[in-house]
């Protein structure tokens, strides 16, 4: 959990964070999104204080972050960023042990966790954990940094535009990857990106930034369905938006009963997709499965069509 | 000079080198090629290897006192407090180098009298640039994004140093170490004139007593141990390199 507190940075007589307020659940993903040069990752690195505020508070849990020293702060927070930042001279196995070490664990605790890390980010411990980063893809790149990040279980995870390098067929798995990991480990992550897609893919809460304000922050649907301010229309982009609030909810939130012939959609798919699957087969109609393929009911393309209707 | 010497010239080379270091009776057939009747075509005043390892020493104990103080400056400078020295401590570092090596042992000789120590200051003088300006170049290339994870992970300034910064700045640190190296081996022949015990002592004896093989065997040998030494410390260096993962990373 983090509360900011009218935090305003200046640079020169320029505000690069201009009076910014905001609450942050613990255990739930909170994505700051805005154009270039909006304050998005000046505001972000406030928090593990890489930045120091002109004025205005952090608070982690309770406790301002100004209470403790900043290398035992950073310590106990993960970070993640865009070119991922890893050890060129050191193994993927040493960059993933780089804060358990300097914390002191044992050295059969860091071990056993490097290896944990490394299975749950899908990259064979006996094929990984002896290369450099530079014998790795840029996928595997990115993993190695998140799991880096997460390597001494901080409950606060800061990602500053983590998938900006991915092309985009890896970006939407590192995405979807990192929202697994996250429901399963529950840590609160803060996450900085300039593209609206991402955060309301990821987004439990938006936070919208221009000009280092705080435009809007809500949950993805509140944002597309009431955008607080011309510009956060305009970066949600008009003609998207009723896929984008399809993209919210799971083809299991939509669920009629009765049956339908063609290809089954995955309970899990989300209702974009489903929708994209009904329109591209030509069918008003397709059944649904569960994970077992087992059949729960149908999806009506009509209804689909009026659940994307801006709800009055 | 970087190019790449096939392995087999490079121990050909060497082991000519040990011979005439060790026998050098044997090409004195050779050399009486380049006397006048009745010279000797072999340096005789004193043992050449003995000269040789005087002339090494010289440039190692002065090349490793320029290695601490330059990168140990450069060091200084890029960190937060002693940023505001950099100018300062460059300009201090290039006068170093506008003095020639010659005015160098003249002044030093009325300070600190005639032997190895003029020589010494004057090789640590100019060995100093190279290995300061390498280290500061190494030291605030390192990759941006590199440094910001470091400090965002919570490393505080000397473990950065220590685990980061140095490790990934030492093939362009060792880089300026062995032009300093290369240069000094060249200058500490001159410290003979200001009687310094090295190989510059040969060449010094070949001019005043015009005896061409003289000149030619003790400028020989320098060249020879500056080209292998130099060559030795590139594949030092490449080693450095590969495993700072480095090379790769400069050119993605
Ligand atoms: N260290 C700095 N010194 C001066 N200006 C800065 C510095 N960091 C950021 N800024 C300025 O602050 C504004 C916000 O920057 P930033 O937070 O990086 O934006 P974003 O991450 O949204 O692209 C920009 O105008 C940028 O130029
Ligand atoms: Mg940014």
């Amino acid at each position: 959990m983090i509360e900011i507190e009218r935090l305003t940075k200046y640079y020169g007589p320029h505000a690069a964070v201009d009076d910014v307020s905001m609450f942050v659940p613990a255990g739930s993903i909170t994505a700051i999104v805005g154009t270039s040069g909006s304050g998005k990752s000046t505001l972000m690195r406030m928090v593990n204080r890489l930045v120091d505020p002109t004025s205005g508070h952090v608070q982690i849990d309770g406790r301002d972050t100004t209470e403790f020293p900043v290398h035992e702060l950073r310590r106990h927070i993960g970070y993640a960023i865009q070119n991922h930042g890893l050890f060129p001279h050191r193994t993927v196995a040493q960059n993933i042990a780089t804060v358990p070490r300097l914390l002191g664990w044992t050295r059969s605790r860091i071990a056993a966790r490097v290896e944990e890390l490394l299975i749950l980010f899908q990259l064979d411990p006996g094929e990984f954990a002896d290369r450099r980063p530079h014998e790795l893809s840029g996928g595997q790149q990115q993993r190695v940094g998140v799991a880096r990040a997460l390597a001494a279980e901080p409950k606060l995870l800061l990602m500053d535009e983590p998938f900006g390098a991915l092309d985009p067929i890896i970006r939407a798995k590192a995405q979807d990857d990192l929202k697994k990991i996250q429901r399963k480990l529950g840590t609160t992550i803060l996450l900085v990106t300039h593209d609206m897609e991402e955060a309301i893919r990821l987004g439990d809460r938006i936070a919208v930034m221009d000009h280092g304000r705080l435009l809007q922050y809500a949950p993805p649907a509140e944002i597309l369905i009431h955008p607080a301010t011309d510009f956060v229309g305009d970066l949600i982009g008009t003609e998207d938006r009723p896929f984008r609030l399809l993209s919210l909810e799971t083809a299991a939130a939509a669920i009629e009963p009765g049956e339908a012939g063609g290809p089954a959609i995955a309970a899990e798919a989300t209702l974009r997709e489903a929708l994209a699957a009904l329109i591209w087969s030509g069918r008003r109609a397709a059944p649904v499965t569960d994970a077992e393929g087992r059949p729960l009911g149908r999806l009506v393309l009509q209804s689909l069509i009026e659940r994307a209707a801006r709800p009055s | 000079m970087r190019a790449y010497l096939p392995l087999a010239v490079r121990l050909g080379v060497l082991a000519l080198l040990i011979l005439y270091l060790v026998r050098p009776q044997t090409f004195a057939p050779a050399l009486s090629l380049l006397t006048e009747p009745g010279q000797p075509p072999i340096y005789d005043r004193a043992d050449v290897l003995s000269l040789t390892l005087s002339h090494l020493t010289t440039v190692f104990i002065a090349i490793s006192a320029a290695t601490i103080v330059g990168v140990g400056l450069a060091i200084l400078v890029t960190r937060p407090i002693g940023e505001e020295f950099l100018p300062l401590s460059r300009s201090i570092v290039n006068i170093g180098q506008t003095f020639p090596p010659v005015a160098v042992l003249a002044l030093a000789v009325p300070i600190v009298g005639f032997g190895e120590a003029p020589t010494l200051i004057a090789l640590f003088l100019y060995g100093l640039l190279p290995i300061f300006e390498n280290a500061l170049t190494g030291l605030s290339r390192v990759n941006p994004a590199v440094l910001d994870a470091a400090r965002g992970m919570g490393m505080t300034e000397t473990e950065r140093l220590w685990q980061v910064d140095l490790p990934l700045a030492l093939p362009v640190i060792l880089e300026g170490i062995r032009l300093s190296v290369a240069i000094g081996l060249s200058t500490a022949t001159i410290g003979s004139t200001v009687a310094a015990k090295g190989l510059g002592e040969v060449i010094i004896a070949g001019l005043s007593s015009n005896n061409l093989a003289f000149i030619v065997q003790g400028g020989v040998v320098v060249a020879v141990v500056a080209v292998l030494i130099y060559d030795g410390l590139s594949g030092v260096e490449r080693l450095v390199a590969r495993r700072a993962g480095t090379v790769l990373q400069e050119e993605s």
